[in-house]
């Protein structure tokens, strides 16, 4: 009884911040009705947030975000970041695992905590009615976490498991080859998982170390949408984050450009092959941006009209998914197209792709396209980051550790428009001319 | 930091109930609900938030009703609803949809097939429009039928042969159903699929999709009136059929036999152990069953208090993960899922001890309403959270009408939760988590 879908939209939408951030909204624009205002605040302790307060439904969405994410964790001992993560609610000061756990299911709290590649990012959501006793349970977690042997046991061996499936699941070992290849010695190359061996070596005090690092109130960004006014909100920002420490320890990540133009074949005998080019991309913080952005969308973006998905898919049957995005890091970035499908189709998939390709670096696009393309990333950013108090909390904060500024709302239209054709031909030129890095995991030679 | 399989359950069978709106004094408005004169049913569920609306079509056909030999025609239809019509060519519909960067997608199960579109409140009336159109003026040619065919296999290829957990629940799921539909998978087994056609399409297209057999949710800033309005000029112009509709009816028989599967994969690396039992859904059961089940659920699976996690889990740390569901949205029979992961060098025989240890101790001894309560509230909880989401709201009422059900069903539902008893839990525990309605699945690492 499982519910089947047209299209698959994973890869669309798990791909980091950039589609967070890019897809982004303009609710203003759209009509007049509804306009979100985002008011900022800053506590006494001096700790800011930006809120949207609203009183449709009692619940209060919290997101916020530490600077510094896996990779900060040592070499040697990569996983130590995510570990951290998993057990800040599995015991914090009077309360162990089970007493904590209780206590969060009482008040009907959900907390969740995730660590990407450059940040270690949190959401809480409570209702209305218990938040003081929520905020102060968030504050014991964030300040006061055990780190108990048990759980630190239970935890590493969940993770260690969800390492070894990705051994044996062709899309984990063909994007783990590609950050191999494509990123070298770079931290970007790791895994935020860790590895067999990393994950057996982190010790407790290695968890304590990360933890006094990371969580500190310079690194914090934060956004929270819901029925809380901001006198409220001024309150339990000094309460939840205030005894956190000023400064921690965060070294600096450098500049990584993809290294392209490899081929890597991985044998595996499965009924699909997966396969990823990767070219470089641009940064959310390029001027041409949304020129790149734009750019995408027409190749193989979200749209069941992309060049992609029409000649892949839709004119031949090749595949079911096939789809081009673009991953922005503080550090790096660059784009990848990827499908799945059966080895006999393999040769033939793989040369429409860079046809394609290549002819959006040598042709360009149409004007006719990109006009199209303006009209979908304009309209997206609303449908896509607004419905939920979730979505808008987490736009909140990209808000602020993107720097796109509390007017990006109103901005993000105009900057979208400017957009030339020329323009993106340019960087189509720029990004796409490239000699990808080709990974293939299936039945192939090696 | 908790890993659970989520309940489909749980999520589908959400609502709203009217108290938690008034005494948080929250500014919803009432969900209102219309037929059309050729027997359309609009639901319109206003959510003022943010500009955006969501329009979902929900037709009352699903794989069940594939016909003997046709499985997989009811996805393949879905998939092929794209096509264009007489009016609009292939890719105008999306295009629109795309151009005011719209989100749009369909989805298929054995009860029901969808459509829906995530628009600004000033699409609506088109995609009404495009919506009511495709529903009766379809245009099929081997040329786009044909490759799209190759899609679906891909699409098979791809959830199930790539995947070694569904390898073996699709067997599963045909060991629990020895005769209702629901034990086919809904995307159509591969040689039949190999052999549908454009014909078997468009019959079950001519059959199916008509106005009394569709029910139309508009959930978002929108006006219930105005929307009313736009459903007339656009759905309200499709001709009613005049020849009857039924469902397709098949009775699951009484199961009597234990049942067991298991499959040995190169791409398993950590053994998994799960039991389903034949149980009623939402809509088979009799009054009260369904949510004790629900309940049920809770205090055995679902949460880090629930005691399998406690004992399993924490306690003797047998298992990495370990919980239980009821999936009780379903039109006929559905069932309950125990299941657990080995720890360490445990293997699946101390999972299926230790599980089959709690069970016994559940039947002799029952629940407590201290765990009742939990189970309770968590429910409850989730039911005030999906407010804040417009397509989880859309998704349940339609989901609910489009297996028979009805607008109270929803709005009671919290009220029926809340009448649940120890000895209502304690019953149906009884009653149904025996052997003999039970198919047991071993998923093993090989070599």
């Amino acid at each position: 009884m499982g519910v089947f879908l047209r299209k698959q939209l994973r890869c669309l939408i798990f791909t980091g911040m950039t589609m967070l951030v890019a897809g982004i909204m303009t609710f203003i624009n759209v009509t007049n009705v509804s306009a979100i205002e985002i008011q900022e605040v800053t506590s006494p302790g001096g700790i800011k947030a930006l809120l949207v307060e609203d009183y449709s439904v009692p619940i209060i969405s919290m997101s916020f975000s530490f600077k510094g994410g896996a990779s900060q964790d040592k070499k040697g001992k990569e996983g130590t970041l995510r570990l951290t993560g998993a057990l800040l609610d599995e015991g914090a000061g009077e309360l162990d695992s089970k007493a904590f756990q209780a206590r969060m299911e009482e008040l009907g709290v959900e907390l969740g905590f995730s660590a990407s590649r450059d940040n270690f990012s949190a959401n809480i959501r409570t209702l209305r009615s218990e938040r003081e006793s929520a905020f102060d349970l968030l504050k014991l977690a964030l300040t006061k976490p055990r780190f108990d042997t048990d759980a630190i046991e239970r935890m590493r061996d969940a993770i260690r498991m969800g390492i070894e499936r990705g051994r044996t699941n062709p899309n984990s070992i063909a994007s783990r080859a590609m950050r191999e290849a494509v990123f070298k010695n770079h931290p970007y190359a790791r895994n935020t998982s860790g590895n067999e061996e990393s994950i057996g070596d982190i010790s407790r005090s290695d968890i304590i170390t990360m933890h006094k690092g990371i969580l500190t109130r310079q690194a914090l960004t934060v956004g929270v949408v819901g029925a809380i006014s901001a006198e409220e909100l001024i309150t339990a920002l000094d309460r939840i984050f205030g005894e956190l420490p000023d400064t921690g320890a965060i070294h600096d990540v450098e500049e990584v450009a993809p290294s392209l133009g490899e081929k890597i074949s991985i044998n595996m005998q499965v009924p699909q092959a997966v396969v990823s080019l990767v070219y470089p991309g641009l940064k959310r913080s390029d001027p041409d941006f949304f020129a790149a952005h734009l750019m995408n969308h027409i190749l193989g973006g979200g749209t069941f009209s992309s060049r992609l998905y029409q000649e892949v898919r839709e004119k031949r049957g090749l595949a079911y998914s096939v789809a081009s995005w673009i991953s922005t890091y503080d550090h790096t970035a660059y784009l990848t197209a990827s499908t799945s499908t059966r080895a006999d189709n393999l040769d033939q998939t793989l040369s429409i792709i860079q046809a394609e390709i290549a002819k959006v670096a040598v042709e360009g696009v149409s004007e006719a396209e990109l006009e199209a393309a303006r009209k979908y990333v304009t309209g997206a950013y609303a449908i896509n980051n607004l419905d939920t108090s979730t979505k808008i909390s987490r736009v909140l904060v990209a808000l602020q550790t993107q720097n796109l500024g509390i007017d990006y709302i109103n901005t993000r239209e105009a900057q979208i428009a400017a957009v030339t054709l020329d323009d993106v031909n340019r960087v189509a030129r720029n990004l796409l001319s490239t000699e990808p890095t080709v990974v293939i995991v299936g039945p192939v030679d090696e | 930091m908790r890993l659970f399989l989520t309940s489909l359950a749980v999520l589908i069978t959400l609502i709203m109930p009217a108290e938690v709106r008034s005494a948080e004094n929250s500014e919803r408005s009432a969900v209102s609900s219309y037929f059309l004169e050729n027997g359309l049913q609009l639901v319109v569920i206003p959510d003022r938030r943010a500009p955006v609306v969501t329009h979902m079509i929900w037709y009352k056909a699903g794989s069940v009703e594939d016909p003997p030999g046709k499985s997989g025609i009811a996805h393949f239809l879905e998939h092929l609803m794209f096509k264009g019509t007489v009016k609009h060519e292939e890719g105008a519909f999306s295009n629109s949809v795309a151009e005011i960067g719209g989100e749009e997608n369909a989805f298929t199960t054995a009860d029901y097939t969808g459509y829906y579109q995530k628009i600004a409140p000033s699409a609506l009336g088109k995609m009404m429009a495009f919506e009511a159109d495709r529903m009766r003026n379809l245009v099929l040619s081997d040329a786009v039928v044909l490759p799209e065919l190759e899609v679906i296999l891909e699409e098979r290829s791809q959830r199930v042969s790539s995947n070694p957990n569904a390898i073996l629940s699709e067997t599963a799921q045909a060991a629990l159903f020895v005769h209702h539909p629901y034990g086919t998978p809904v995307i159509g087994w591969e040689h039949e699929i190999r052999s549908l056609t454009r014909e078997d399409a468009i019959s079950f297209y001519d059959k199916w999709y008509r106005p009394s057999n569709a029910v139309v949710i508009v959930a978002g800033d929108v006006e219930p009136d105005e929307v009313l309005e736009l459903a007339r000029a656009t759905y309200g112009l499709i001709k009613a059929e005049s020849e009857p509709l039924s469902r397709r009816t098949v009775i699951e028989p009484e199961p009597t036999v234990a049942r067991s599967v298991s499959y040995s994969d190169p791409r398993v690396t950590t053994p998994s152990w799960r039991r389903s039992y034949l149980v009623p859904s939402y809509q088979k059961a009799s009054p009260g069953e369904a949510e004790a089940l629900d309940l049920l659920g809770g205090v055995l699976g679902g949460a880090s208090t629930s005691r399998f996690h406690r004992k399993l889990v924490l306690e003797s740390q047998i298992s990495s993960s370990a919980g239980a569901y009821y999936q009780g949205a379903a039109r006929d029979m559905t069932y309950f899922v125990v299941y657990g992961s080995p720890r360490g060098e445990n293997d699946l025989g101390a999972v299926e001890q230790a599980i089959d240890a709690q069970i016994k101790t559940l039947l002799e001894e029952g629940v407590t309403e201290e765990e009742l309560v939990r189970a309770r509230q968590n429910i409850l909880k989730s039911i005030i959270y999906a407010q804040d989401s417009q397509v989880t709201l859309a998704r349940i009422y339609g989901s609910v009408l489009a297996m028979g059900g009805t607008i109270s069903d929803v709005r009671d539902w919290t009220e029926k939760l809340n009448a649940v008893t120890v000895e209502d839990v304690d019953r149906v525990a009884r009653k149904y988590l025996v052997m003999p309605r039970s198919v047991t699945s071993y998923l093993r690492p090989k070599g």
